[in-house]
């Protein structure tokens, strides 16, 4: 019982946190701040050289993020490897 | 092994895949696409042979030392790219201007050139061979542990 209370309360909480920021958030289409979105959309050929904007951005203005997403993939794929031949050779060697 | 209808058009479409994922990568800076999607483009073509054909069969011609060592050149290309530019910023893109890859395009919509881009282009090569041979090597690898085999070295 006490437990169903808590769980209530939680919830109640949690559903007035996210429908009170789904109210604030702003129209689409039509974000806050457009600073950084302007100065990329006008600067972005000129310093990069790339017409594509979104490779402009995914490998200059933001390359340190794609640097981790490369990571990830690396250790995904290690961790694959190392885990197939593992049990592989747990399984000779019971 | 599927039957021989399936390994000969297999066989064909490959090229076409092959190709095309070439094209989505070494055109990542001037139309949509990149590195990482014709990298999984390419990688879709691997798949479609692994269907066709059997693991022990594409065991042989593809090793996993092999795609190891494309991956590992792969992030390492990628890293030295990046820090050729530690002069400036890390991921300072240094080629804008010279004669590799260094033309600048007019502002605006446009079909583009090919020899723009900077180093983008570049990164683009080495990520679509990093996830070319990472994918394969864990597709590959998955698919020997399901059907009982070792994984090649």
């Amino acid at each position: 019982m006490r437990r169903q209370v808590t769980g209530l309360i939680v919830l109640i909480v949690l559903v007035a946190f996210l429908v009170l920021g789904v109210m604030r958030t702003h129209p689409f289409g039509h974000p806050d701040a457009t600073a950084m979105d302007d100065y990329i959309i006008e600067n972005a050929q000129e310093e990069t050289g790339s017409n594509n904007v979104v490779a402009a951005v995914l490998f200059d203005y933001r390359g340190l993020d794609t640097l981790g997403e490369a990571t990830i993939l690396f250790t995904a794929v290690t961790g694959v490897l190392l885990l197939l031949r593992a049990s592989k050779r747990k399984e000779e060697t019971s | 092994m599927l039957t021989k209808i399936v390994r000969t058009v297999a066989n064909q479409l490959i090229v076409f895949i092959v190709v095309f994922g070439l094209y989505v990568i070494a055109h990542g800076h001037i139309t949509p696409g990149g590195g990482f999607q014709g990298g999984a483009v390419i990688v879709s073509g691997v798949v479609m042979l692994l269907v066709a054909f059997s693991s022990q069969e594409l065991k042989k011609s593809l090793r996993e030392r092999v795609l190891s060592i494309m991956e590992s050149s792969g992030a390492i290309i990628f890293i030295i790219l990046a820090f050729i530019g530690i002069g400036t910023v890390f991921f300072y893109n240094v080629l804008v201007g010279t004669p590799i890859f260094g033309g600048i395009p007019d502002f605006g919509p446009g079909p583009g050139d090919f020899w723009t881009g900077g180093v983008i282009p570049l990164m683009n090569l080495a990520v679509g061979l990093k996830v070319i041979a990472g994918l394969s090597a864990v597709v590959l690898a998955l698919a020997l542990f399901s059907s009982g085999e070792e994984v090649e070295e």
